[in-house]
């Protein structure tokens, strides 16, 4: 049964008279790779926090990853990876160190954590930059490694907040080779993206619009719905009824 | 605990990359100490003296040409009235008055004859080691007298410092300097630190990792605590060991009101990185709004007595100024804790009061 890693029902957050998240329901399935897209101030980051267990929702319900996220945030916290928008490795860090830093705070084994280190860095092709400080890195290699990092303590999910932002296609194709062989050993991927070339990748998309969930389906269905040929136009379309001014 | 281990290695780590910083850090207090302690003067040399004879007979003309006579001192003025001196001192040349009882020469069998020194007490440090001085070379003049037992003599010598009759210690300096240095490594140090986690987004996947709110805030603090001990040891070590100043109360008081005054100190910075988003935000508050005050109103400076009231008001919200109160106390005068109490106490309910706000704000910005 505990094919729902993520389940919502009426989930909602308000602030002072303002539904920044209004009622929103949806499950997603182990292993899938879930889009979240929305304009900006849409509610996508709102609802997205709610899930991470770093704000508590006003009314409704949710679970990831068994547990629920108003009550049992703490277990939340140590089953999920989370990857923000803005790059957030320690830049006066070694990249060895980094791993370190992040095993350590997910409780996990020196040993371990010495094990995952080589694998990780032999898979990225990142053994020569071992002891390299983070800020020496390229843009799109610091992407990377951010993710690795946020299922480095192998979570059940991964949300991860417009991680592509600012990065050439090049370097996105790769970095959704990542997200796809996360997504194969297991690990649920929510992700939030403004390029809708990559909502194509994911299994299945949400577009939210002034706090609800206006459509919900795989990309294919989506576009055939919506009788567009790109998921972009299928965003413009619903985007368009928005009453909220984006930020 | 292996994450709260984890993370503070990684303050540390990040601390001592940060060369520059960490040696403005280490180096800055001993710097302060060694300029404030050498910038007074231990040698004198030619003082400008003014002088006031109303006795104008031999006696006083042999201390007179005695005084002139030292390496030390240089008559430049002789007055006709008490009424100069005061205008003598606001010229600002003069450093020192001499006056003589009238009939000086006459009352010197019978021990009534005086000699009074004047001096500037607003520079405290130049006053004493002038008065001193002077002291010294009427002693050994009075030493001469008295083998040569003309007559039995007794000259009484009486010292006034105007503008700060306490005469306070040259050695003020150093707990001030603690308190600047406390404020300017806990409170700064831990707000830019805080708020770079903010500004680089860290701070965001560190709330989103099982790593609670307080053990991140502890992880931060903990270096720099470190730190701030640190700097008071090398502080009082060079004060004692290299500038002779005296440590006369007690190491664990000292030890306590330090540790009080670290607390408030931390979380003055907790706060402030609460209220700004960016690390020049944070700079600005702590440097404006926290050292400024501190470096102004601790009496480091200007000396909070000649104050206007409204002043020592603002300066009675200063967290430093109470430290230092404290350590003046504790270290130069050597009372008991009966006498540093209310500054204590003052402490501890800072603390107390920081603490739960920088707690709560910290909160809201998490919820």
């Amino acid at each position: 049964m505990e094919e729902n890693v993520i389940y919502t029902r009426e989930l909602t957050k308000r602030f002072g008279t303002f539904t920044a998240v209004d009622r929103i329901s949806f499950n997603v399935r182990r292993g899938e790779i879930f889009g979240f897209l929305g304009a900006n101030g849409a509610g996508k980051t709102t609802a997205m926090r709610m899930l991470c267990g770093l704000s508590v929702p006003t009314a409704g319900e949710g679970r990831v990853a068994g547990f629920d996220i108003a009550t049992e945030a703490e277990e939340v916290k140590k089953h999920i990876g989370y990857m923000s928008q803005r790059f957030s490795l320690y830049e006066d860090l070694k990249i060895w160190e980094n791993l370190r830093l992040f095993g350590g705070i997910y409780g996990m084994k020196d040993k371990e954590i010495a094990r995952k280190t080589d694998e990780m860095l032999t898979d990225l092709g990142f053994e020569s930059v071992r002891d390299t400080f983070v800020r020496a890195l390229p843009l799109g290699w610091k992407q990377k490694l951010a993710f690795s990092v946020s299922i480095f303590h192998e979570p059940r999910v991964v949300f991860l907040d417009e991680p592509t932002g600012g990065v050439d296609p090049v370097t996105r194709r790769q970095f959704w080779e990542l997200i796809y062989r996360a997504a194969d050993r297991g690990i649920t991927v929510f992700v939030t993206t403004h390029y809708m070339d990559e909502a194509e990748y994911c299994d299945r998309v949400s577009i939210m619009v002034d706090g609800r969930i206006e459509a919900l389906d795989t990309p294919e269905r989506l576009r055939a719905r919506f009788q567009a040929a790109t998921m972009d136009e299928v965003f413009q379309q619903l985007a368009r009824k928005a009453v909220r001014k984006s930020d | 605990m292996k994450q709260f281990l984890s993370f503070v290695r990684k303050e540390f780590r990040q601390i001592f990359r940060d060369r520059r910083t960490l040696l403005i850090l280490l180096i800055m207090p001993l710097m302060l100490v060694l300029l404030l302690g050498y910038a007074i003067k231990t040698e004198l040399n030619d003082a400008r003296v003014a002088v006031f004879d109303p006795s104008k007979d031999t006696e006083t003309r042999r201390v007179i040409e005695r005084i002139q006579a030292s390496e030390y001192f240089t008559v430049v003025r002789e007055l006709d009235s008490p009424d100069e001196i005061g205008e003598v001192f606001k010229s600002g040349d003069i450093g020192l008055v001499v006056v003589f009882s009238e009939r000086f020469a006459s009352d010197m069998p019978s021990g009534e004859a005086s000699i009074q020194l004047i001096a500037d007490g607003t520079d405290p440090n130049q006053a004493s080691l002038l008065t001193s001085y002077a002291q010294g070379v009427l002693s050994s003049y009075q030493a001469e007298l008295l083998e040569q037992s003309r007559v039995p003599t007794r000259i009484d010598v009486v010292t006034r410092m105007l503008y700060n009759p306490q005469g306070e210690s040259a050695y003020n300096f150093v707990p001030g300097v603690m308190g600047v240095v406390l404020m300017l490594i806990c409170a700064m140090m831990t707000s830019v630190s805080i708020v770079r986690e903010k500004e680089t987004g860290t701070m965001e996947i560190l709330l989103a990792s099982p790593m609670r709110p307080i053990h991140i805030i502890l992880s931060k603090m903990t270096p720099y605590f470190t730190l701030s001990v640190t700097n008071v040891v090398t502080i009082l070590l060079l004060a004692v060991f290299v500038m002779g100043v005296p440590i006369r109360g007690s190491l664990l008081w000292l030890a306590v009101v330090s540790a009080v005054f670290i607390v408030v100190a931390l979380s003055l910075g907790l706060l402030i990185s609460t209220l700004v988003d960016s690390q020049m935000a944070a700079l600005l508050a702590s440097g404006v709004g926290l050292m400024m005050p501190t470096l102004v109103f601790s009496g480091l400076i200007f000396p909070l007595e000649s104050m206007p009231a409204a002043l020592r008001w603002i300066a009675d919200l200063i967290p430093a100024r109470w430290y230092i109160s404290a350590m003046r106390k504790i270290m130069i005068q050597g009372v008991d804790a009966s006498c540093f109490a209310v500054e204590l106490c003052v402490l501890l309910a800072m603390a107390a009061v920081l603490v739960a706000v920088a707690w709560k704000k910290f909160k809201i910005r998490l919820g």
